[in-house]
């Protein structure tokens, strides 16, 4: 029998008479919704909702989460993604009723434990990071780019100073220019050097006025740590400029170095990498923003404050970008951050990256003679190979999906964008050696396929639930939800 | 440390074979100007019984609704969750699984995906809806650049009427593209007052973003607002932002009564209110517009062996590929919080989510006719949903300090967002405010002096 069922579409599903809740008991009489509504009363009964039994529910869910790959599975070593194990106790804690169940507009006085969760928070990133001041309100890894690149704009208009233009580097996430963009920034793509890192003479030559900032990610995608990082803060701090660092790549860091000792003004932190939250298929992720006393009258309104032991959001704060949430940001991830943290300490902390380093250049190590590097040159939490040397016409993508019939997720591929055919592996620090080992054997016989038998790698993958889908046929003509046939 | 699985003897041969003698020499990349010379300054680790007990701790020192009624709404909505919600987020392979971009190893999270579009498209009432933007303020927010980059415009229309929040995300996005944001007033009746929006649409405008139901709980006559708006070219994109998404199953849907976008917040589909956050942001689109869509979008196709399946499609919208020109920044968006939704409408269905969406409806009226029998008059006069606006006797402030003190959680203040209503109060009922706590309620609230 094969692992996976055939599972219908929802909709497929629908028997009418079916019921999957009990409402709530009645205790007032009911209304009537034409008579109140009117012509604004919906007449129909939304089609697409169907009508299923708790079992049927139950069923189709657990159905389709078996076709799922997942880190409680196995290594998955998407590289710049940071796919650690997420720690089961901080899903109970962050169900505990008095966080769950805690609206974001009630009194403050009643909402001092929650206050003080988001306090320690800010303070750990702060000291994680070498910051003064720290927003919790951005909702993911861009948002807070968004929300740092606006703290910089703020911070220049204030003095009088209209800059125009954002550098970032060619190796960078995508998110980088598309958040400088939205702020109001032209952004200006600098190239690499041939080590991988910012060229710092073609950066002091282009810190003109018009310059507003640089925004770096370090360690890069590439897994190299910008060695000449304090004089890039210093030649775009002479020229008026504002350091941003995209903290996606902070768990090579945690205890080695801090972005704020460098010269970085700001930088955001991506809590779903570094500090374990769950990626949940794509979310909820939370971006916390960290900055230099200099840009913190900038940060969202509101801003939490303690005064005699209570904690209370000001709300009062005139230079302030304004919010980027509704509320207070992902308040239950931020709850699950928190507990990591704790649980970590500092030396645990710096353990953890210590061992993402360890396992990463583990991996390096033993697939280099096999695998050509993208660059040569020492890296910490994440390596890139690139595509040559592979044989017969075997490209990046034929492995990466051929990894999936040897068990694995595959790693990031085609990216960073300045490697050809990249394939960038992060395996994170909580992978045990016999994982790394096995991965290294896959590719060894991947490789060995790819030589002698091209056609399955490139048919690849035969043993998932899915064969290789036709995206270009999805793209051409959309089909976004579903219709009776 | 429990997370960490190496012994010090698998480190030791890892270190071996990288010719390293010590852990430290990984860093050697890493300029020894810069090296962290002092431990991290973060307290001591915990162990996870302590852990437990902390937080547990920090939990109690909350008062939250749970046995504590509540006429809070405002943007956040207490509903039921029935515990099969859970229990699926609990899921290993949905919870600890990346973004679906590799869709052999995804199917389960796509076809989620799908499902979920399917689902708010249709009441939404519109072709297509994406797989979710962070909350409702950045889904407005995002729906106002879908319309700046559709209409070319400068200008965007927002009702005041609108959450103050959301008003302030919007500003926040759009405040430094030198667009200008203009404000629509509202009527005596609390919908939009459409003569202020024909003769500020008349001038050129991208969009028009109106809350349904707005701040106030007023269900707003969107067809009657499209019609107000200029025809043709001219005619700017009409925005209908949803706080609360299960008014949807009740209303006629937005996008059959001529709004190009809607948009807003879904949690009360599943999720906790969890002091805000983390929402379900989603936005829904006429097809017209969908390649200017911002976030990810699942679509149908067949595998090699014509086998259906599902994958992330038109992702040249999207930042990875095309990096400053993006639709939008986003990337992560809110994924765990969409299946949630889905789960959550799957067990619902069509009957019981009126049913529910009806019964709110009805406890609002409920407290409505208590309060008017304490003389207590709503503000407007047009229809409301499950929350709606009241001239309290005495101050916010006072009706607030009142009810916390009979261990209920008091409506929202608003003379802050709107000092011309120095007596005005939200109140919101749902299917979790018991009809006792409503009588209570307006007695309480009645005897403000």
């Amino acid at each position: 029998m094969s692992r996976f069922l055939e599972e219908p579409l929802l909709f497929e599903k629908d028997r009418p008479g079916r019921v999957g809740v009990c409402l709530c008991t009645k205790d007032v009489p009911t209304a009537d919704a034409e008579a109140h509504l009117g012509p604004l009363a919906r007449k129909d009964l939304p089609a697409r909702l169907p009508e299923l039994s708790e079992v049927d529910v139950v069923r189709h869910f657990t159905r389709l989460s078996l076709m799922n790959y997942a880190v409680d599975y196995g290594l998955y070593p998407l590289g710049s993604c940071t796919m650690k194990y997420n720690p089961k106790v901080n899903e109970d804690v962050a169900r505990l009723e008095g966080l769950a169940n805690l609206h974001p507009l009630q009194d403050d006085r009643d909402a001092q434990g929650a206050l003080e969760i988001l306090w320690a928070l800010q303070r750990a990133l702060c000291a994680v990071s070498g910051m003064d001041a720290c927003s919790l309100q951005p909702a993911a890894g861009a948002q807070g780019e968004f929300t740092g690149v606006q703290l910089i704009r703020a911070y220049h208009e204030d003095r009088g100073d209209r800059r125009e233009v954002m550098l970032i580097p060619d190796s960078a996430h995508g998110t980088n220019p598309a958040s400088s963009h939205m702020a109001g920034y032209r952004v200006e793509e600098i190239r690499s050097g041939a080590d991988g890192c910012v060229d710092v003479e073609a950066l002091r030559a282009r810190m003109k006025p018009d310059v507003a900032g640089i925004m770096l990610t370090v360690p890069n995608t590439l897994g190299i740590f910008e060695r000449n990082i304090r004089e890039i803060c210093e030649v775009v701090h002479a020229a008026g400029g504002q350091v941003y660092v995209d903290g996606a790549n902070l768990n090579a860091l945690l205890g080695i170095t801090r972005p704020g000792d460098w010269g970085a003004d700001v930088m955001h932190i991506n809590l779903h990498k570094t500090f374990s939250t769950p990626h949940g298929g794509g979310g909820p992720g939370a971006g916390p923003v960290v900055c230099k006393a200099h840009l913190e009258p900038f940060l969202p309104r509101p801003v939490l404050t303690k005064e005699d032991g209570a904690f209370r959001w000001d709300h009062h704060r005139p230079k302030s970008i304004g919010k980027v949430h509704a509320f207070h940001g992902n308040f239950l991830v931020l709850v699950r951050a928190l507990a990591y943290l704790e649980t970590m300490g500092g030396e645990g902390l710096k353990a953890a990256s210590q061992m993402a380093v360890l396992n990463a250049n583990y991996l390096r190590a033993r697939l280099r003679d096999h695998l050509a590097l993208g660059f040569d040159g020492p890296t910490l939490h994440e390596v890139v190979f690139c595509d040559k040397g592979l044989p017969n016409g075997v490209t990046t993508l034929d492995l990466a999906k051929r990894l999936i019939d040897y068990g694995f997720h595959p790693p990031t591929v085609y990216f960073p964008l300045i490697v050809h055919g990249a394939i960038m592996v992060e395996p994170t620090e909580t992978e045990p050696r016999e994982e790394l080992d096995r991965f290294v054997e896959a590719v060894k016989a991947i490789l060995g396929e790819a030589a002698s038998d091209p056609e399955k790698v490139k048919g690849a993958p035969h043993e998932a639930f899915r064969r290789r889908l036709d995206e270009v046929s999805a793209a051409r003509n959309p089909v976004l939800t579903w219709t009776p046939r | 440390m429990r997370y960490l699985p190496q012994s010090p003897e698998e480190i030791r041969a890892m270190l071996d074979l990288l010719g390293l003698s010590r852990l430290e020499d990984l860093f050697a990349s890493v300029p020894e100007e810069v090296r962290l010379k002092a431990p991290l300054d973060l307290p001591a680790a915990v162990p996870e019984c302590d852990l437990l007990e902390r937080f547990i701790g920090r939990s109690s020192r909350n008062r939250s609704l749970t046995c504590r009624p509540s006429f809070l709404g405002a943007g956040a909505y207490p509903h039921f969750v029935p515990s099969v919600v859970n229990h699926v987020l609990l899921r290993s392979e949905f919870y600890t699984a990346y973004t679906p971009y590799q869709p052999e190893l995804a199917q389960g999270t796509l076809q989620a995906i799908f499902e979920f579009q399917t689902m708010m498209a249709d009441l939404a009432g519109t072709d297509v809806c994406n797989a979710s933007l962070y909350d409702g303020a950045s889904a407005a927010a995002e729906a106002a650049l879908l319309a700046v980059r559709v209409k070319k415009g400068r200008k965007v229309l927002v009702a005041r009427s609108l959450h103050p929040a959301y008003r302030e995300v919007v500003r926040t996005y759009l405040g430094r593209l030198d667009l200008e944001v203009e404000e629509l007033p509202f009527g005596p009746d609390g919908r939009l007052d459409l003569a202020a929006l024909r003769e500020r649409s008349a001038s050129g405008a991208a969009a028009v973003l109106l809350g349904q139901p707005n701040f106030f709980g007023v269900v707003e006559d969107v067809g009657a607002v499209a019609s107000a708006l200029p025809q043709g070219p001219e005619r700017p994109l009409l925005a209908a932002v949803v706080t609360e998404a299960l008014a949807l199953a009740l209303l006629e849907p937005p996008g059959r009564q001529g709004a190009d976008v809607v948009c807003g917040e879904a949690r009360s589909f599943g999720l906790p209110l969890g002091y805000g956050g983390p929402n379900l942001g989603f936005l829904a689109a006429s097809k017209a517009y969908v390649r200017q869509m911002p976030g990810r979008l699942a679509g149908e196709t067949k595998d090699r062996l014509g086998r259906r399946g599902f994958v992330l499609t038109l992702t040249t919208r999207e930042q990875h590929i095309r990096r400053e020109k993006a639709t939008s920044n986003i990337c992560t968006n809110q994924g765990l919080c969409m299946l949630a939704a889905v789960v959550y409408l799957a067990l619902m269905g069509r009957k019981n989510l009126r049913e529910l969406a009806l019964r709110n409806l009805s406890k609002a009226e409920y407290l409505k006719a208590r309060l008017r029998e304490k003389g207590i008059e709503p503000l407007f006069s047009a229809p409301t949903f499950n929350e709606f606006a009241v001239s309290l006797r005495g101050t916010p402030k006072e009706a607030s300090e009142a009810l916390r003190k009979a261990q209920m959680v008091g409506g929202f203040d608003l003379s802050s967002p709107y000092p011309e209503f120095p007596r005005g109060y939200l109140l919101c009922a749902t299917e979790q405010t018991p009809r006792e706590a409503m009588d209570r309620a307006a007695e309480i609230l009645g005897g403000l002096p």
